[in-house]
């Protein structure tokens, strides 16, 4: 069930997600203060949209859509995504899953501006990736699974670098970088250059040099790996927070445990396709075994045939 | 060939010398053959040609600035055997740098190490494989630079030039032998983090001092800016032994004589071999050691808050420069560069006010080094980047970020050439205009080639210069002895400097041709 408030006092509206328990504040402008149940049987938020859309309620409702990815395309030897359509909603946690060589890091590069797709298209926050990619870039951070970082730099060096590049004013920018250094247990080695740093420290510096420009959308490719427990709590705690504050994030990961327990929809993409979307619940529904873990699911998902035909139905 | 037959071989096949040196020499075919295929065979057959071209040019020069030596006849006098000696030192000291640098990597690269160190092969025996193809590659560079003045020595003078061969070997191996020595004594008394950084200083300085402090006592001596004018001096010649002397002896092997020849080569293998032995007990601990090996955690300058108000293209600047400061490696690369710069300024010192004709050879060399010196900087700058994917998924066009690498880099070349540009001043403006106007044009077509040659990989790929590519290598060294002969030439003769300003078009129109296609 999900629950929809809409407030013509502010212009906004407020999705509380019965089944993830989260809350979206989305800016959709409406016309008129309702309170609505919507019958929450398929993806929530896909529901609402696709209802205030038919309903008219808002003409610019495509600006609260985070990510919108359709048609989209990419060969390298062989494809490596065919096709694909993905909408990832503002304020959202998306974990998009696949084997190795599904095509995942694929479309997320293609999202952050890494490789040009040979067809489709990409919007993030309504700006065209392709045609606008300064500004798509300006609401977009990139975290990959090896850190880019200076190993001659220090984590407050790289801040300050990282921060120029998205033209955040120093003073705030400087707040921000010690408020994040701190946050993320970094303060001791602030001065040091990285280049002695272990993977889960870099990982963290670069997850602070993702935070410091407050992007709409974060994209992490596998940010937990060789993390250690700690590190791994830090980072996720992080995520989780920022998109509490309306950050939208999209991960992928091979830890499954993290993409259900984190993740308000998962995507399971497989051969460049996406074969299933949902959430952890509904995930579950498709499957044709009796499946209790997302692990179970998502093998069942990959390794049946008629996948493509469960995503029609 | 049953199973059995097959498990009962395989221990034994992987625990011999041959198994190792089979797999070494597989392994370096094919690296071999990438760097002339560059992944495309197409490519061999234009490289082998002009390849072979350069061979016949090289055979044809050497026997151009021969012919007139042997015409008077070459005795093994005292004169004779220091000039001899002389280029002896200078081939050892060129591969004493290239063994400093080829045993440090083999020491700090871990490639197949661990797989090799944690299988129950004898390892001490891939060592010892290593340590010999690495003796190898260090004599066949100087076999490849000396073989068109032996080889023409051969066919005009006889067969006893052919132990010129054999001696650059013996010498070969001896450097390589003195490098593994060094990196074992370095390893223990500097310890593993800092045995790189002080062996990449030494190979460098190694690699341009003797042939920089040649010229430089040639020119206090005033004796004009040549590698053998010490050598061919009536003073030098008086001060060496006389020519019985034992120091003489790879001197009289290269010259022919049988018996300097296999002495020499034995007391060379002996070392080698020796050397080879010991080093071996000792690699296998190194290497472990420099596995576990963390850079050494230094704190930077006190924090003192972001500056304010830079523009995106002076940020980028400013982490240029820092990263250029705080690269050891590219220090001594740089100041490799720079030492060559010290002759001609020793050549301006000691002939301060005697007439124009010095120009003609300082200026050349200053508008090279600096052309040079940009293309080192700017392919570390454009093309190495420690976080390309930072920059590439940035709110920022290619067209700012390359810009602000381009400003970084000739901030520092202008940085350098500077004090040269001044000192010129005083004594001629016309030089200081044509030094001025040669080093622009050198650094601008260095950079040019680099912006076409780019590629994206970390900064620690690029700790030797031979991952670049081949061809903008030779381009950008083509370019900057075109235009530093142009601005020598254009001292002489305002015209005259379109001359080798054709050469320059014809070549960067070649690079521009041939760079490589980015998607997109």
């Amino acid at each position: 069930m999900i629950l929809v408030e809409l407030y013509t006092t502010n212009l906004a509206c407020r999705i509380e997600n019965n089944i993830t328990g989260s809350t979206t504040i989305l800016n959709w402008p409406v016309e008129e203060l309702f309170t609505k149940h919507v019958d929450g049987t398929e993806s929530g938020f896909l529901l609402v949209y696709e209802k205030f859309f038919e309903l008219g309620w808002a003409s610019n409702m495509t600006k609260s859509i985070a990510l919108n990815i359709s048609g989209l395309n990419k060969s390298f030897d062989r494809p490596a995504v065919e096709g694909l359509d993905l909408k990832i909603f503002g304020g959202e946690f998306y974990a998009l899953l696949g084997p190795n060589g599904a095509g995942k890091t694929t479309t997320l590069r293609m999202v952050a501006g890494l490789l040009e797709p040979d067809a489709g298209s990409i919007e993030v926050f309504g700006t065209d990736v392709l045609n606008d990619p300064i500004t798509a870039k300006s609401k977009v951070a990139w975290v990959s699974d090896e850190p880019m970082i200076y190993d001659k730099l220090s984590p407050l060096e790289y801040l300050e670098f990282v921060s120029g590049l998205w033209g955040v004013e120093a003073g705030v920018a400087e707040k921000r970088s010690l408020e994040l250094i701190n946050w993320l247990g970094l303060e001791p080695h602030a001065t040091e250059r990285c280049g002695g740093f272990s993977k889960g420290m870099r990982q963290k510096v670069a997850l602070a040099g993702a935070l410091v420009h407050e992007p709409q959308l974060i994209i992490l490719d596998e940010p937990l790996t060789g993390l250690d427990a700690g590190s791994a709590r830090q980072v996720k705690d992080v995520l989780l927070s920022r998109v509490e504050n309306g950050t939208t994030v999209i991960m992928t990961t091979h830890i499954l445990e993290v993409a259900e327990r984190m993740a308000e929809r998962i995507g399971v993409i497989a051969q460049g396709r996406l074969i299933a979307e949902g959430t952890f619940d509904e995930l579950k529904g498709r499957t044709t075994k009796e499946a209790t873990t997302l692990e179970e699911v998502f093998l069942d998902l990959v390794e049946s045939g008629d996948a493509d035909e469960r995503l029609a139905a | 060939m049953s199973i059995a037959t097959v498990v009962g071989a395989a221990p034994s096949r992987t625990a011999s010398l041959v198994w190792f040196a089979a797999h070494e020499a597989r392994l370096i075919w094919r690296d071999f053959a990438f760097i002339i295929s560059g992944g495309k065979t197409r490519r061999v057959a234009a490289i082998g040609t002009i390849m072979g071209l350069f061979i016949v040019a090289m055979h044809a020069l050497a026997a151009y600035l021969i012919a007139p030596v042997l015409a008077g006849g070459i005795v093994a006098d005292k004169a004779t055997l220091l000039m001899v000696s002389g280029g002896l030192a200078m081939f050892f000291s060129l591969m004493f740098s290239q063994a400093i640098e080829s045993v440090t990597r083999a020491y700090y690269a871990r490639s197949d190490l661990d797989l090799i160190l944690s299988s129950p092969a004898p390892s001490q025996r891939l060592f010892q494989v290593r340590t010999s193809v690495l003796t190898l590659q260090t004599i066949a560079l100087s076999v490849l630079i000396a073989s068109p003045m032996i080889n023409v020595l051969i066919y005009m003078d006889g067969w006893r030039w052919a132990g010129a061969y054999l001696v650059l070997m013996s010498l070969g191996g001896v450097a390589t032998s003195v490098a593994v020595l060094m990196t074992l004594f370095l390893f223990r008394a500097v310890g593993t983090a800092r045995t790189r950084f002080i062996a990449q200083i030494i190979a460098a300085v190694v690699g341009a001092g003797f042939v920089i402090s040649l010229q430089a006592f040639a020119i206090l001596f005033g004796q004009g800016m040549s590698r053998f004018a010490l050598f061919s001096s009536a003073d030098s010649v008086a001060a060496v032994p006389n020519a019985t002397s034992f120091l003489w002896l790879p001197a009289h092997a290269v010259m022919g004589d049988a018996a300097s020849i296999g002495l020499l080569f034995i007391i060379c293998a002996i070392f080698l071999v020796s050397v080879i032995a010991f080093s071996a007990q000792r690699f296998s601990k190194d290497v472990l050691a420099t596995a576990g090996m963390v850079e050494r955690k230094k704190k930077v300058s006190t924090f003192k808050g972001f500056t304010h108000d830079l523009s995106l293209r002076a940020v980028l600047r400013r982490k240029e420069w820092k990263l250029l400061r705080r690269d050891p490696w590219l220090i001594s690369q740089s100041l490799q560069q720079i030492l060559y710069l010290v002759p001609p300024a020793l050549m301006l010192w000691v002939n301060y006010g005697e007439g124009d004709g010095i120009y003609y050879v300082v200026v050349p060399v200053i508008v090279m080094a600096a052309g040079q010196l940009a293309g080192g900087l700017s392919w570390i700058t454009i093309s190495g980047e420690d976080a390309h994917e930072l920059i590439d998924t940035a709110p920022v066009g290619m067209r700012t970020i390359l810009t602000a690498k381009v400003e970084a880099v000739i901030a520092v070349i202008a940085m350098v050439v500077s004090p040269f540009a001044l000192a010129l001043l005083f004594f001629s403006p016309r030089a200081a205009v044509w030094m001025l106007f040669g080093v622009s044009l050198a650094s601008a077509s260095a950079v040019l080639i680099q912006l076409w040659f780019r590629s994206q990989a970390n900064r620690s790929l690029f700790r030797r210069r031979q991952v670049s590519s081949k061809a903008a290598t030779i381009c950008e060294a083509l370019v900057s002895i075109l235009w530093a002969a142009g601005a020598g030439l254009g001292i002489l003769n305002g015209y005259l400097f379109f001359i080798p300003a054709v050469f320059v078009a014809i070549v960067l129109s070649i690079a521009f041709f041939i760079r490589p296609r980015r998607e997109g």
